[in-house]
């Protein structure tokens, strides 16, 4: 027994992890500080500008128009679901928040697709950057999304960039782990044929990897669109606005009624969102 | 004749140092002794052929041989770890990726075992794929394409996904897309292999008279006899990495070099009545009925011959034409070849071979095999005849 307090004081010797950490951000800000800005001066402008957008429609034109499109996309059923979903986010009082939710949610899934699908093509070519990325892809993936929430406050303050910010990180892993995969998975034999009609590298991405990696890239897409939604919450607990606001709202006033209509708010789009972009 | 194609001491090593691949092969080790030696496995070993212009060479040999290896070097699919590669004269040994680029689309096309169709293109943007890839105009390479698919009996097909066809015509539009990029060279990697034998039978017609009209040099792979001999003007046989044979019908069937061809050789299926159409090889030259004596001259000449067979136009049979013949024209000075060339009896595709021996006893010329519409599809000579008599064993059903 004694021994074994002796080496738990022994091992015991305050290792100041929190410290490191904070240094290593200081540090960051201190030196990054244009870049930092930079970063959320652009994704401010993204989400403004789909906010500005998406206000532009009277909430009953922009209701059919989703409408039309489920019709177009997926045919009578998701088109039903979508009208009523709705007018039923718009009669529970939400539709700023849902907006707002939406326009956040463009912006990081955006954002993340861009980085991501080109970071997954690189992976797929270059064992150095597969060999890189693959430990910190398994990070993200497993680390708590709460703790993405720590230096995003830390970088960016409080608000909806922060959020955004927040919520790319943790749902660019789908976008660069399919269109990784999806490349791989072309058959040789395809990738032989491109090779051997004289395909430079441009034209196998496009005109081979790519197309064979469709698939899997819009799975990519649709995982990254609901990654996005599970942060919606989240995000709010660093003054993210959107339904995710009402719902922790919610949890301090124990209101359970408004908790439970803001989150059927995000249930709905994520149901017509999950529809839309899916592969059938 | 000219050589297309000029390999030169190629030898290809996978495996982690492939230079002492080469070291251990120049020992002389064996492929086993140097993978257990060094962990690396030898592809390919010391090969040197030349493929001529025009003509289909067969590669043939057991799973592993070093086939598929040997025809991915030649449009450096696999760079080979030493040796050399001309094509046209020019080696392709140190090309830079820029020029190798454009060499593959000017000079080769391919067709794989599997097809390697891609699946999300339609069938004409398959067969254009060649095209696309060399930069040719939209409105260009469609035409080029629907003139390919006409060329293989796929019109109609043009908007249909690959999924949607059967096997047989899934390899007409690779064969299709080969065919597109107007390439002198088509190398094959085992293209009629994953077909059901009728199918496979119907593709390797289907080659033949392809052959007659396009003007290509033809790498073919195989593992089958039967195939190589229906369509290799010289075959190799391949055995680990190394060319243990390399000749044409006659010297592969009856002068086995060595024990492993000798045991291919006796694979070929010989349960069946042979018939004229089995043996029977393609005619080296045709002299068409409009052209002259110093035509005819200059063509058995060139692939040593001394009688030619005459043609019309649709490649109905006219004749034979000795070389005495040809000699007497051009002392009449007459040009009519018609007039002079003598009339062998045709056979028939179905004849078999007892009764084609028995016809042949007494004549020196090739005999005419002619098809429907008095097409000439193929000659017989003496030796084909006796080279399967020959290996026939004895329980062969005799009519
Ligand atoms: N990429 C590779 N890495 C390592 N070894 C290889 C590779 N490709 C081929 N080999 C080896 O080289 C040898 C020749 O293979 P190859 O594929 O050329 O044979 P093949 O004659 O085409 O056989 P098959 O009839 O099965 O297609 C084999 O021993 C094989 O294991
Ligand atoms: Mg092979």
């Amino acid at each position: 027994m004694e021994v074994i307090s002796e080496i738990e004081e022994f091992i015991n010797i305050g290792i100041p992890v929190g410290d490191w950490i904070e240094n290593f951000v200081d540090f960051l800000i201190a030196n990054f500080g244009e870049v930092l800005g930079a970063i959320s001066e652009i994704i401010g402008t993204m989400i403004e500008s789909f906010e500005g957008f998406l206000f532009l429609f009277p909430p009953l034109i922009f209701m059919l128009i989703i409408t039309l499109i489920a019709a177009k996309v997926r045919g009578k059923e998701l088109a039903i679901f979508s009208l009523f979903g709705l007018m039923l986010v718009f009669n529970m009082g939400l539709w700023e928040e849902f907006i707002v939710t939406i326009a956040s949610i463009l912006t990081s899934v955006l954002v993340a697709l861009v980085l991501g699908i080109p970071l997954g093509i690189v992976k797929a070519h270059s064992k150095i950057v597969h060999l890189i990325t693959r430990p910190i892809l398994d990070l993200m993936q497993t680390i708590p999304p709460f703790v993405y929430l720590i230096p995003a406050l830390m970088f960016f303050g409080l608000g909806t960039v922060p959020g955004v910010i927040a919520t790319v990180v943790f749902a660019m892993v789908p976008p660069v782990r399919l269109t990784y995969l999806g490349i791989k998975q072309v058959p040789d034999e395809l990738i032989e044929a491109g090779q051997a009609f004289g395909s430079n590298w441009w034209q196998m991405l496009t005109k081979v990897e790519l197309p064979g990696a469709l698939p899997s890239i819009l799975m990519g897409v649709n995982q990254c669109i609901m990654m996005s939604l599970s942060m919606v919450v989240i995000a709010a607990m660093i003054g993210a606005g959107g339904l995710g606001e009402p719902v922790l709202r919610s949890l301090s006033t124990v209101d359970v009624g408004l908790g439970f209509e803001a989150g059927l708010g995000v249930v709905i789009l994520a149901i017509i969102l999950d529809r839309l972009f899916r592969e059938e | 004749m000219k050589n297309k194609i000029e390999v030169k001491n190629l030898s290809k090593v996978f495996g982690p140092r492939p230079q002492e691949g080469i070291e251990l092969i120049d020992e002389g080790f064996s492929k086993d002794e140097i993978l257990a030696k060094s962990d690396n496995t030898v592809g390919v070993r010391n090969v040197d052929f030349s493929v001529r212009e025009g003509e289909i060479f067969v590669i043939m040999g057991l799973s592993g041989s070093g086939k598929s290896t040997l025809l991915r070097c030649l449009n450096r699919l696999i760079e080979p770890t030493r040796g050399d590669i001309l094509i046209d004269g020019d080696s392709i040994m140190d090309l830079n990726k820029k020029e190798l680029i454009h060499y593959r689309r000017q000079k080769f096309g391919m067709v794989f075992q599997n097809f390697a169709l891609f699946p999300y293109r339609t069938v004409l943007e398959n067969t254009e794929f060649g095209l696309e890839i060399d930069g040719m105009s939209k409105e260009k390479r469609r035409e080029k394409s629907r003139q390919a698919l006409a060329m293989v009996g796929l019109e109609g097909y043009e908007e249909q996904k690959p999924d949607q066809l059967s096997g047989g015509m899934q390899q007409r539009v690779g064969l299709a897309r080969a065919l597109a990029v107007e390439t002198d060279i088509m190398l094959m990697d085992e293209p009629f292999s994953a077909l059901d034998p009728l199918i496979k039978k119907d593709m390797q017609d289907q080659l033949l008279e392809l052959y007659e009209d396009i003007d290509r040099t033809i790498v073919f792979i195989t593992h089958d006899l039967d195939e190589a001999l229906k369509l290799g003007d010289r075959i190799a046989i391949m055995k680990d990495g190394e060319i243990v044979q390399l000749g044409d019908h006659e010297e592969i069937l009856t002068r086995a070099e060595n024990d492993y061809v000798a045991e291919f050789v006796q694979d070929v299926n010989r349960s069946r009545v042979l018939t004229a159409e089995d043996i029977m090889s393609k005619p080296l030259a045709l002299l068409y009925e409009n052209q002259g004596p110093k035509t005819a001259l200059h063509k058995m000449n060139e692939e040593g011959l001394t009688s030619i067979f005459v043609v019309d136009r649709e490649r109905r049979y006219q004749g034979i034409l000795l070389i005495d013949d040809v000699k007497d024209m051009l002392d009449d000075n007459a040009r009519d070849v018609k007039k002079y060339c003598r009339q062998v009896p045709e056979i028939d595709p179905q004849t078999t071979i007892d009764e084609l021996f028995a016809r042949l006893a007494d004549l020196d010329t090739p005999l005419p095999v002619v098809g429907e519409e008095q097409k000439l599809i193929g000659v017989i000579v003496k030796t084909n005849v006796i080279a399967n008599l020959a290996s026939e064993p004895d329980e062969q059903v005799k009519d």
